[in-house]
């Protein structure tokens, strides 16, 4: 073990972010969403408190429009006694019944944004570990390690502190935040990579299966169940295809692939062309400065 | 490449991958984000759709015309997309067949020095990127001396847009003549300089036809083969800064953190710093199974073979080989703080997992970072570069950050600095050595303690400090506070802010540095006071939490009870005793607490007075009570 690998030292600077953030935090919390990139950090967090419990629980911000597949993952974790698992839904969004195709934007800024934020105020959480990486996006990019937010959540470019070596200044005000993203790091490849590594459980949907679908406005939405809504002349086909990530299941594109293994994937990506964030409605919203925007309001 | 067993083959390659970090550093228009662009579009790190929106941001935001603008591909923010410059640190990742790349794209602005230092502290490698026309500009020389200063080694002089020079070999040349002597001026020995055209892509990836008098590498050929010493880490002595302590039940405790240097072996013999003591190594831990021997890098949970105290911030080192620990030192600094530098005040500073609070002296001397010259400096603006020296309220283990011919020492010897009100990271820097001044003066052994002269009293010494507004009421219910213990026959003493600036601090006037050290030096009066076994009330208005925190970090803990006087500004105003509010309301007086000055209310005072609920003498007896109830 004298030459460590790169995922090596991916993990060992994940581990170093998750303990940190335990150390000098006094109420963490890690954002659980069952996608892959979730799946990655909830493992790294087990490594780095091994042989301890998690010393924070997870939380969800539900929307309750994702995948069943996805809803079957979240209960199969949090029934493990070790794991204490929050589920949060924004109650004035439970109480208009806000969805995807009455409420455009309306649905992602209620159930995410504003879900998020109640939910860190309701329980007082002060960093919250989100599986965000800075090879997802443009303005990700940029994205700190530690990712400060103001009383109300927000995230101001020109605030950021400078973050040098491996010194993260975790410090903050009373009703202040801290994003953490202990990913930040790992590419699309990279965590496919180590899920095989490590044999991690991921949601089926990332494999290639026969599933129904209909084609709208150019992306494959899968009818995971009686709510979706079709419109005229949509017709449900059952086609052969997998989900690069996954969100709310009306407004999260599929791609049409055999992939039905991990290593399946990374050869698919390997030779593939298109990056994963295409099967994002949310990201087209108001041209290409839409993901900054979002996260200036307090998006993740 | 579908076949499973292929797959298999290429994550084996992928696994046997470096990683090589760099910076790349040039100004707005030298051409820095075309490069990179094409850096990742020709490794096919640019998708499909990103390509699509590329298109259409070209068309709409585009510098190049027809062409497609690569720059819009790495500049991520609305705001420089607009103003047409890159304004923070992006990190972008791609793999060539040979290594991994994680790029730290810096802007080149003066202004933005810090996030230059930041993406340079931790890359291995710096392209700077020099603009054909233009030759070797002062912000070369200025971005190199940065990229040195941070530990890089490896430069890679990157002349670019050649294509507008017509690849004109005696440009080139120019530049090579002109940056090696800036080179060996300043003592950078490993540098290589390639010509370059991000737009058409001469000499980026492959060999270009346009310069055929270039018989180096092509960018990337170079970024492949540059030896990176990735082992350098492993061979130092063993270092673990202690990151966490893993206590799930009575029969474990575990000592988690990342391996800084060396390595360690279960049974290895290891000492526990600053504290000194010496265990084994009982168990490497790690949720795989237990490991017989780490190296550096690695994150692991340490368990040891005796019962030895260690906690956050300790380090745990060779036991034969261990650092230094010391509370006073000389180190640059790079300020990256709106609020310049204030020589005296406490400020945290973090090394390793170390958190303690330091105070920086006025600086030695001031860097021009374009000619290298020292300066004088009372103190060091936004990007400014000196050397000071600093003093810890408690000693802290660390390396020197750079020795010559070693690799830096960035996880001992590297610190950030963060102010203690806005908790921004105000600078960075890099420890040089202990000075030994602290050890020199040794405290004279008194056989007459400070408990011989609290006992000889009869009573417990404290410290009451009275902060507060100006008129809030502070030296009034301090005064009758005095009376009412002294009939109790406790032995007291009252520093007043009026009286002390009569005598002790007549040389100090109202500016913020001076606030500062008019408070530090009452507060060692007070201390020696204490020491003496009085009972010590104190009247500032003392607006700045970081400076009480000092003297309460003075004192022993529970002898310094904070009292905050609690008027509102309105209500000061309105009595305005001393007539003050009206002159600095006229403008007659400058830096006015709650008028052109802050008033930082304490917190979490011991002690906390209403005057508008409570008379000057119940609020007397209500500190009385408090204060017998201690002592």
């Amino acid at each position: 073990m004298s030459q460590l690998t790169h995922l090596d030292r991916l993990e060992a600077e994940s581990i170093f972010i998750l303990r940190e953030t335990v150390a000098e935090a006094a109420k963490p919390v890690m954002l659980y969403s069952m996608g892959k990139d979730s799946a990655v950090m909830l493992h790294l967090a087990r490594k780095a408190f091994f042989p301890g419990p998690l010393p924070f629980p997870l939380l969800h911000v539900d929307t309750t429009w994702k995948f069943r597949d996805m809803y079957t993952l979240r209960d199969k974790v949090a029934a493990d006694p070790a794991t204490k698992l929050i589920v949060y839904k924004n109650p004035e969004a439970v109480e208009r019944a806000i969805n995807p195709f009455d409420h455009g934007p309306l649905h992602t800024d209620m159930w995410k944004t504003e879900g998020l934020r109640q939910a860190l105020d309701t329980y007082g959480f002060d960093a919250a570990f989100g599986g965000a990486r800075r090879d997802e996006e443009k303005s990700r990019a940029k994205e700190r390690v530690f990712s400060f937010r103001d009383r109300n959540h927000r995230w101001d470019p020109k605030r950021q502190r400078p973050e040098l070596w491996s010194l993260y200044n975790v410090r903050k005000n009373k009703g202040e935040s801290m994003r953490v993203f202990p990913l930040s790091n790992w590419t699309e490849l990279d965590v496919w990579q180590y899920i095989l590594r490590e044999g991690i459980e991921v949601v089926p949907l990332y494999f290639a299966a026969e599933r129904p679908t209909v084609e709208r406005d150019g992306l494959i939405l899968m009818v995971d169940d009686e709510r979706m809504r079709l419109e005229a002349g949509e017709e449900v086909v059952g086609r052969k295809v997998r989900f690069r990530t996954l969100g709310c299941y009306p407004l999260s594109g599929a791609v049409e692939s055999d992939a039905a293994s991990v290593e399946d994937i990374i050869a698919e990506m390997l030779s593939c062309a298109t990056s994963e964030r295409q099967g994002r409605a949310i990201d087209r919203d108001a041209g290409s400065g839409s993901m900054e925007k979002k996260k200036q309001e307090g998006y993740f | 490449m579908n076949r499973p067993a292929d797959v298999k083959a290429w994550l084996a390659e992928q696994e046997r991958k470096e990683l090589l970090r760099f910076i790349t550093c040039g100004s707005v228009d030298d051409g820095k984000s075309t490069l990179i662009g094409r850096l990742l579009y020709e490794t096919k790190q640019i998708f499909d759709d990103q390509l699509a929106a590329l298109e259409t941001d070209s068309e709409r935001h585009g510098t190049q015309g027809e062409q497609i603008d690569f720059a819009l591909l790495v500049d991520g923010l609305s705001a420089e997309r607009e103003q047409g410059i890159t304004i923070d640190v992006a990190y972008r990742y791609f793999a060539s067949e040979k290594r991994k790349f994680i790029v730290a794209d810096t802007p080149g602005h003066e202004q933005y020095t810090r996030n230059m230092v930041t993406g340079a502290s931790t890359a291995d490698l710096a392209v700077l990127l020099v603009d054909a026309r233009k030759g070797v500009l002062t912000q070369t020389r200025r971005h190199s001396y940065l990229a040195q200063l941070v530990g890089i080694r490896h430069f890679v002089l990157a002349a670019t847009k050649m294509d507008l020079v017509d690849y004109d070999r005696a440009a080139f040349e120019a530049i090579c003549a002109d940056y090696g002597l800036f080179a060996e001026r300043v003592g950078i020995e490993n540098w290589l300089a390639i010509p370059v055209s991000g737009l058409n892509g001469d000499n980026v990836i492959g060999k270009s036809e346009a310069t055929p008098w270039y018989e180096g590498p092509s960018l990337l050929d170079h970024l492949d083969t540059v030896p990176v010493d990735v082992a350098a880490d492993a061979e130092k002595p063993f270092r673990l800064p202690v990151q966490w302590v893993n206590r799930p039940n009575q029969d474990f405790r575990g000592f988690a953190g990342q391996i800084a240097s060396g390595a360690i072996a279960s049974g290895d013999e290891v000492r526990v710093l600053p504290s000194g003591r010496v265990t084994r190594v009982a168990r490497i831990v790690t949720a795989d199974g237990d490991l017989p021997k780490a190296v550096a890098g690695q994150s692991v949970t340490l368990t040891f073979a005796d019962e030895v105290d260690c906690s956050r911030g300790d380090v745990i080192a060779l036991a034969g080989d261990p650092p230094e620990a010391a509370d006073q030192f000389e180190a640059t600094l790079v300020w990256m703080d709106e609020h310049e530098l204030l020589p005296g005040r406490g400020y945290w500073l973090k090394v390793g997992t170390q958190m303690v609070t330091a105070t920086i002296h006025e600086p030695k001397y001031e860097i021009n970072v374009n000619t290298l010259d020292h300066l004088a400096a009372k103190t060091l603006g936004l990007n400014a570069i000196g050397v000071a020296e600093i003093a810890t309220d408690r000693e802290i283990v660390f390396e020197p950050y750079a020795v010559e011919g070693s690799s830096p020492d960035r996880a001992l010897g590297g610190f950030i600095v963060i102010d203690k009100l806005t908790n921004a990271t105000a600078a960075c820097g890099m420890l040089h050595f202990a000075l030994r001044r602290a050890m020199n003066i040794h405290r004279q052994h008194l056989d007459v303690g400070r408990e011989t002269h609290a006992a000889l009293k009869g009573q417990k010494p404290a410290v009451l400090w009275f902060t507060g507004l100006s008129g809030a009421g502070k030296s009034t219910i301090a005064n009758l506070v005095e009376k009412k213990l002294v009939a109790r026959g406790r032995h007291t003493f009252l520093l007043d802010g009026d009286n002390v600036r009569h005598g002790l601090n007549r040389d100090l006037g109202f500016t913020e540095a001076d606030r500062i050290e008019n408070i530090r030096r009452v507060g060692e009066v007070a201390r020696l006071m204490a020491d003496a076994g009085l009972i010590v009330l104190t009247a500032f208005i003392s607006p700045f939490r970081a400076e009480r925190h000092m003297v309460r970090r003075m004192l022993p803990v529970g002898e310094f009870i904070e009292i905050f006087v609690d008027t509102p500004l309105a209500e000061a105003e309105r009595r305005d005793a001393k007539g003050l509010y009206a002159k600095a309301r006229a403008g007659e007086l400058k830096n006015f607490t709650g008028i052109d000055s802050p008033y930082e209310e304490p917190e979490e005072p011991e002690i906390r007075i209403d005057t508008t609920k409570l008379s000057a003498e119940e609020a007397a007896e209500l500190i009385v009570e408090e204060l017998l109830k201690r002592c």
